[in-house]
């Protein structure tokens, strides 16, 4: 079987490998490419906007298209760029960590990709079907209520298509997690990006049931004619806003969370030392995870909800301050004393203290429910939210790939290219960003198409779109980056960083069945301890055996396409009852899918004793 | 000695962020240079986080660059293997306690200000005016007295105003930064909150709440006049009759004629009504701007009377008549910019800050 697909190198080959791989290396990539196709989509569609704010007055763009920008920027970032990204990298990592073969459920796994990957497009396709939504990210009802067109329609179901995805790969991690780590791979030695993985899917199991049910009812109200936040028939548009945040302020933890462990790993790594205070680390994440539950509402200090509740959710906001600190003081004093090693991975990882102290001081600024009243829904919050997405979560994401490159497509990325992107993206990033603070509170509101002259605004706007210059090309020259590699680096050696973790004694060639002895962990930094004892591998926890792998399979890309089709019938069945063929005809393959995957056996197979020592030579 | 010392050091500091934060931004507009109650508590609690913060900052930046400075790898010792250190359970203690005094420091005037501007128990007792939000205009009803303006709202210096405040569409946010923080402008409930100000003047309005295309040209003015002025205002406003005062000129004359004819009556109504479709137009010609933001003048009034879109997308004028000829609309402006029935203008505002 194995030596099968090794062979076959056809285009069609690939293609038809990929549609039907369930191996979570594979998907990690797959949600990688996704992932860095709809950044550059909402990057593309950030330049649009910087370029609409350069001067005052400007009619780069009109106003409708330019609330189409900042919907579908808002939206493709948080939604189908972050978080897939970040999914992706655990997919490719986390189970090689714990010395896993896969993880719990693969099949479940590449659902989840198909999903997220069709819902993105799914958005997307709004922009050639008479106008993308335009009600921003968060969709506040009744202005997405009343949204004409079919827009939001889209963004409705292009989120419930995503977000089933993001559920079923919460759950599948939890379950990965707790069940398949190697012998002695007990809870406090994972490493903490595992960590940071498992409390990131506790969340999404507990925070993104509340968008699910915030979209129906909105789908409901658009597409069914119920009244759920329409004040004129009782209904209660402040719903959706609880609703919307009992999600989305968990969903930034979802995305910050991961990225913590990227940086706890990278400084352990490149300092040469473990990383100090392990368990203040994990139980600073947990509660962190549990506390971001309990702030929701101070996205909402303006929508009149009283003193009592204002100020309960100023002090819970501020408490998150406090874990958050333990991190980034025990980060420092990883690399105080350490040996320390300056590198591209290193350089987004340094950068990103700086940066999103700043973006946490500011964090606690805007907790501060009075101040709230001058900073929300201002230039000061767009600053403040994007010096924790990018100067964190981007700047994660960028160390990480640069980390684990080597793991995921088996090269190093080149470090003068790494150092050009990281100075450009770094200062164009702050130039961006640093001025909008001020801009807020000179009197900038957020999602404004024009701002007027002689307002002492025109600067800072210049300032800001020169800097979304300079972060643009730092993205090129690391695309570059990516692609030279790609043709002309050399083959990764085995553990180019002399690392700690368990994925880097995964062979170098990266089998498909990552571990042909599961290793035996004898502590926390497994590789490291080994190579500190002069073994320099792993013992292995059992003697060459059967290898148990699941099948390929097409259904989950199937089951997928045809909640696609049925997204289309739900959308258009309001005007034309041709959609009904749609809604009921995609459904029906959809649940065709599933009938046969529950009725039809699949033991999956065995790599046989013979077959892995044959591979051996 | 040393004591007065750090004394004098937090004073500059404090002096120096003040001075930065004055320079920052258009008089009327920014929120760094509060002339109101509710701006200058915010100010204070963006000032005490800011400061406290920046220590923070400051004591994170010497760590890293120190770290960096000591343990970057050295030419000699490229194998060197640092001690593991497992952790530190005092320094623990120490950075899990210094934040929680830190943010207990900021806590205690967050909410005390918080049930500060909260507390409406005197509203009776002072001047209500409620706002209706619109797409994209704002209502202003003076309760009581029978008055109605659109985008200019006119209150008195060194006095507590209230605004109920409620949407007739989408969620709009009331913000007038040098005055006060914002409200949202909800279409379920009435928000209540106060404007105090203490210098006259002409304060920006703008919406805070993402409405729809013209988001971002839904501004309005808070015209602060003294309390003299103010009550002459109120007088001129209630003895304006529409029906007995005489267009000044011919050519407004003909206006009317139009005005009435084309049915912008139906919306707009002119003298104190409850009517409030369009925005009311008694005291049109004492606007600061057009539609909020555009500069007062003719030609731009006959622009947007023959087609509102193009100044304001997505507004709900638009279509709403028949078609207007470019000299009935200047006739329309002509008797539309007259309609002045006060002498109290924005120009009386105290320092008058334009534009």
């Amino acid at each position: 079987m194995s030596t099968l697909t090794a062979q076959k190198t056809s285009f069609a080959a690939v293609l038809w490998d990929y549609l039907t791989t369930v191996d979570h290396k594979k998907i990690g990539k797959l949600y990688l490419y996704g992932g860095a196709f709809f950044f550059l989509l909402g990057g593309l569609e950030a330049v649009i906007i910087r370029i609409q704010l350069i001067k005052p007055e400007n009619d780069f763009i009109s106003a409708g298209l330019y609330n189409e920008m900042i919907t579908m920027h808002g939206t493709t970032m948080i939604f189908f760029a972050a978080t897939p990204l970040l999914l992706g990298l655990m997919n490719a990592i986390m189970p090689l960590q714990i010395g896993a073969r896969d993880v719990a459920f693969p099949f479940v796994n590449a659902l989840g990709f198909w999903l997220f990957l069709f819902g993105g497009i799914m958005l997307n396709v709004s922009w050639l079907t008479g106008g993308a939504p335009d009600a921003g990210w968060t969709a506040y009802a009744p202005l997405s209520t009343t949204s004409p067109g079919h827009g939001v329609d889209y963004y409705v179901l292009g989120l419930q298509l995503s977000g089933a995805g993001t559920l079923m790969g919460g759950i599948n991690f939890l379950v990965t997690i707790v069940n398949m780590r190697a012998p002695g791979m007990t809870f406090m030695r994972m490493p903490l990006f595992t960590w940071t993985t498992f409390i990131t899917s506790v969340l999404i199991l507990f925070a993104f049931p509340a968008l699910t049910v915030g979209l129906f009812l909105l789908m409901f109200d658009r597409m069914f004619g119920s009244a759920f936040f329409d004040t004129a028939l009782g209904g209660n548009s402040i719903i959706w806003q609880h609703l919307f945040w009992i999600f989305g302020h968990p969903e930034v933890y979802v995305l910050i969370l991961p990225v913590f462990g990227v940086f706890s790993e990278i400084f352990a790594t490149f300092s040469k030392k473990r990383l100090f205070g392990y368990t203040a680390m994990v139980f600073a994440t947990i509660l962190i995870g549990f506390l971001g539950f309990m702030v929701w509402a101070h996205h909402m200090f303006t929508v009149g909800m009283g003193p009592v509740t204002n100020s309960i959710f100023a002090i819970a906001t501020m408490a998150i301050a406090v874990p958050t600190g333990i991190k980034i003081f025990n980060w420092l004093l990883t690399l105080w004393g350490g040996n320390i090693t300056i590198n591209s991975a290193m350089l987004w990882a340094l950068a990103f203290i700086p940066s999103f102290t700043i973006g946490g001081m500011t964090g606690v600024m805007v907790a501060s429910s009075v101040a709230d009243y001058q900073y929300h829904d201002t230039y000061f919050v767009v600053a403040h939210f994007h010096y924790v997405i990018v100067g964190g979560v981007v700047f994660g994401i960028l160390a990480a790939c640069h980390y684990w490159w080597p793991i995921m497509f088996k090269r190093v990325l080149n470090e003068k290219l790494g150092k050009w992107a990281f100075w450009n993206f770094f200062i164009g990033f702050h130039m961006t960003f640093f001025i909008q603070h001020f801009l807020g509170l000179m009197g900038m509101p957020r999602r404004y198409w024009v701002f007027l002259e002689n307002q002492g605004l025109d600067l800072g706007n210049l300032i800001s779109s020169v800097g979304a210059l300079f972060m643009s090309i730092g993205v090129i020259i690391f695309l570059y980056n990516a692609i030279y590699c790609w043709f002309k680096g050399d083959p990764a050696p085995q553990d180019p960083w002399d690392a700690r973790t368990l994925e880097w004694a995964v062979d170098k060639s990266v089998p498909y069945y990552n571990f042909k002895q599961l290793p035996l962990v004898r502590g926390l930094d497994p590789l490291w301890i080994e190579k500190m004892e002069g073994n320099g591998k792993m013992t292995p926890a059992e003697p060459v055996g059967d290898i148990h792998m699941p099948h390929g399979s097409i259904l989950p890309f199937l089951m997928t396409v045809g909640f696609f089709i049925a997204s289309f019938g739900f959308i258009y069945q309001t005007v034309n009852d041709i959609a009904y063929i749609f809604l009921f005809g995609g459904m029906g393959l959809a649940l065709g899918c599933m009938l046969v995957r529950s009725l039809k056996d699949d033991h999956g197979y065995h790599i046989t004793k013979e077959e892995l020592e044959k591979e051996a030579d | 000695m040393k004591g007065w010392m750090g004394k004098f050091k937090v004073l500059s500091l404090l002096g120096l962020v003040a001075l930065f934060l004055a320079a920052c931004g258009k008089e009327n507009l920014t929120a760094l240079d509060p002339k109101g109650v509710g701006a200058q508590k915010s100010l204070d609690l963006i000032i005490i986080p800011t400061v406290i913060m920046s220590f923070v900052f400051l004591v994170v930046m010497v760590l890293l660059v120190l770290a960096l400075i000591k343990f970057r790898k050295k030419k000699g010792q490229k194998d060197f293997i640092p001690k593991q250190v497992e952790g530190n359970k005092t320094l623990e203690v120490v950075w899990t306690t210094i934040p929680i005094i830190l943010l207990i420091i900021i806590a205690v005037p967050t909410v005390i200000y918080t049930f500060d501007l909260a507390d409406d128990a005197d509203a009776s007792d002072h001047l209500n005016i409620n706002v209706t939000g619109n797409q994209y205009w704002w209502h202003f009803d003076y309760e009581g007295l029978e008055i109605q303006t659109s985008q200019d709202v006119y209150i008195p210096v060194n006095s507590k105003v209230y605004f109920n405040m409620k949407s007739s569409d989408v969620i709009h946010s009331f913000w007038v930064p040098t005055l006060s923080g914002k409200l949202d402008v909800n279409p379920e409930n009435e928000n209540t909150f106060f404007l105090d100000a203490h210098e006259e003047g002409v304060y920006w309005g703008k919406c805070a709440e993402f409405c729809g295309p013209s988001h971002s040209l839904m501004d309005f003015k808070v015209v602060v006049v003294s309390q003299e002025e103010f009550e002459q205002w109120v007088a001129d406003m209630q003895n304006f009759d529409p029906e007995t005062a005489e267009p000044a000129t011919d050519a407004a004359a003909q206006g009317r004629e139009l005005f009435n004819e084309n049915n912008c009556l139906g919306c707009h109504a002119i003298g104190s009504s409850a009517a409030a479709i369009g925005p009311n137009l008694t005291n049109f010609g004492e606007r600061s701007r057009l539609a909020g933001i555009e500069e007062m003048t003719k030609e731009k009034l006959v622009e947007w009377i023959v087609n509102p879109e193009l100044i304001k997308p997505g507004n709900k004028m638009t279509g709403k008549y028949p078609e207007v000829s470019q000299d009935d609309a200047a006739l329309i402006a002509e008797y539309l910019l007259q309609l002045s029935p006060s002498e109290i203008t924005t120009e009386d505002a105290g320092n008058g800050i334009e534009q």
